[in-house]
């Protein structure tokens, strides 16, 4: 039974290797990657009920014991996430069919973008630091051919950015993995939690810390180590940048959250230097947002913005504060994927990016404008939309801190994220345009067939009735996160449940 | 040999990262690489290194008699080093790509991402 936790993985292998049979092949990829992201949601939905119904599973890699071999552990924060990336693959595969052009999907877009899924599953269930790694690595090597493939000019230059900046935080994570192996000679999360504290020496266990916090920080773009993510997200084609958008800095805000409550047991200085830096990412993602002028850019500076709020939730580290941060990670991945695919149609549309040209949306489609104002209000997080509960919550945790200066930050940035989503609300939707009536190119969202209009407006539709369930059903969602809290302050469970004492 | 491996870190360390910060691409590359190198010694040295002990238990004993070659550090330096020359292979095919489109190894012109317009 406990083998379960393995098919989020094995499944995403599967579906990446038969697509391999049928490389080049532009029809039936498309069919097997929606039927296989389908089927995907319904497995990784089945998983997250097994384990919310029966408690968190742990599984050794070949039966080798816990400290020796490789652990996969599925407890709720693990396979929450997974579910999560499953909704988010099963969304973004039907964009991907319905609005990339043939070449790219026959230069294999959907193996990769599959193997991508099972790296990010790999990473989120496992309970090795090294394996974390591996996963780490096959996430990145993925986006690298996701980010290029189509060889455009700018989609170059911004993936030499992007990988420059991973690549380094990728050998500053092994940097630390060499520390910590010399420090403790385990790797094992649950039983590195124990050791770590037995040592006396603890200078080089913050350094270590620190080498974890920076090779993490880049990759979740924290404040001073963001500027890949805005010079590169909008270059590739929309599909690809919505997932990089929902999942590829939340892997790293995960692993930020699982290393800083298990495996450093949180001091003073790292719960300050949290604070710190989420202030910042919330202060200076949020005012780039309001002066970029490209749509896509002005969304990317928002992922910024909002890591921040998480940031913030991991430093404070009350309950309250840390199912916020848990609630807040949920509805994040959800709507900020949900944003891109909106750009994404907004492109397909006018056929621009740049807010100054764009407008009449409204008035040309007063509907899919009506569908798009969910998300757009669920990330200011107007009262009974999504964005709203994660923030009580964070807002309460900071005042049980008697910590005012983080929430007067955290109410600043919901202010800001207004201000950015007014900006577009009135630019891109009410004002009238300056773009001359598109080109008659055959890919522009009023010239496709009513079916082909339907299929990219589904995706929009179904990540907004979750975002819209993760308003109105507030309840659920918040046991969720306050399980996932108390599993965080509580980490015995975890190790008991790992070593098997 | 600990401290000349200690040294030899350190230098692979400072001069990656001096090459990393200068603007030519193949030089932000090699750095990578120089760096990349750096953490395998560094996870080598750190996994305590052992003189001629392999670690196998002689028939008529049930335990090691003698410190022996922990062999974890060697499984992690090889799997890392596979990835790196997986990332390292596409990074210099990338480079060369870009070098083809935009003719210039200088990572300061990098800046047509500034007002990008895709369709």
């Amino acid at each position: 039974m406990t083998q379960l936790i393995f098919l989020p993985i094995l499944f995403q292998a599967c579906i990446a290797v038969l697509l391999l049979f049928f490389f080049g092949k532009v029809k039936i990829q498309k069919i097997i990657s929606i039927a296989g992201s389908a089927l995907n949601l319904a497995v990784a939905g089945g998983v997250f009920y097994v384990v919310r119904l029966e408690g968190s599973m742990a599984v050794q890699a070949g039966n080798w014991q816990a400290p020796f071999g490789i652990t996969f552990v599925a407890d709720t924060l693990a396979v929450t996430m997974v579910l999560l990336t499953a909704i988010v693959g099963f969304a973004v595969s039907i964009f991907s069919a319905y609005t990339l052009s043939g070449n790219r999907i026959r230069f294999g877009y959907f193996p990769v973008f599959h193997f991508l899924m099972m790296g990010l599953c790999g990473s989120f269930l496992t309970g090795d630091l090294f394996n974390m790694y591996v996963w780490f690595e096959i996430t990145i090597i993925t986006s690298f051919v996701l980010l290029t493939l189509g060889n455009e000019k700018e989609q170059l230059e911004g993936a030499v950015k992007y990988f420059a900046m991973n690549m380094l935080a990728s050998l500053i994570f092994l940097t630390a993995l060499g520390i910590l192996y010399g420090l403790t000679g385990t790797l094992n999360m649950a039983d590195l939690s124990g050791k770590l504290m037995a040592i006396e020496n603890r200078g080089l266990v913050n350094v270590c810390a620190l080498f974890f916090f920076f090779g993490f920080g880049i990759k979740a773009a924290l404040f001073p180590m963001y500027f890949w993510l805005p010079d590169s997200y909008h270059t590739p084609p929309t599909a690809v940048t919505a997932v990089f958008a929902g999942l590829l800095t939340k892997v790293a805000v995960y692993a930020l959250i699982r290393v800083f409550s298990l495996v450093f047991i949180p001091e003073a200085f790292f719960n300050n230097l949290f604070l710190i830096v989420g202030a910042f990412t919330i202060l200076s993602g949020g005012i780039g947002s309001l002066v970029q002028n490209n749509i896509r850019k002005v969304f990317s500076y928002l992922i910024i913005c909002h890591i921040g709020y998480m940031i913030i939730g991991l430093g404070l580290f009350t309950q309250a504060a840390l199912a916020g941060m848990m609630f807040y990670l949920i509805h994040d991945i959800i709507i900020k994927t949900n944003l891109f695919l909106m750009s994404g149609m907004i492109i397909k549309i006018k056929g621009s990016t740049d807010i100054r040209q764009l407008g009449d949306i409204y008035n040309d489609h007063p509907r899919i404008a009506l569908l798009f104002a969910i998300s757009l209000f669920s990330v200011i997080g107007i009262p009974p939309l999504s964005g709203f509960w994660p923030k009580i919550s964070l807002i309460w945790g900071g005042i049980e801190k008697s910590d005012y200066l983080s929430v007067g930050f955290i109410l600043f940035g919901s202010f800001i994220t207004l201000m950015a989503v007014a900006r577009i609300w009135s630019k891109v939707f009410w004002k009238s345009s300056t773009v001359t009536a598109p080109p008659n190119a055959p890919l522009f969202f009023d010239q496709l067939s009513k079916r082909r209009r339907f299929w990219i407006l589904f995706p929009v539709g179904f990540l907004s009735v979750v975002t819209l369930y993760i308003g109105f059903g507030a309840d659920n969602i918040h046991l969720i996160a306050s399980r996932i809290a108390e599993d965080l302050i509580n980490v015995d469970a975890y190790i008991e449940l790992v070593l098997g004492k | 040999m600990e401290l000349l491996l200690a040294i030899t870190i350190g230098l692979l360390y400072a001069s990656g990262v001096y090459m990393v910060l200068r603007r030519s691409m193949v030089k932000l590359i090699i750095g990578i690489i120089l760096i990349g190198n750096g953490v395998n010694f560094l996870i080598f040295l750190l996994g305590r290194i052992t003189k001629g002990s392999t670690p196998i238990i002689s028939e008529n004993s049930d335990t090691f008699l003698e410190a022996y070659a922990d062999p974890v550090p060697q499984a992690l330096i090889l799997t890392a080093i596979v990835i790196s020359f997986g990332l390292q292979a596409f990074a210099i095919v990338l480079i060369k790509r870009v070098y083809k489109v935009l003719n210039t190894d200088d990572i300061d012109r990098l800046s047509h991402t500034e007002d990008y317009d895709i369709l």
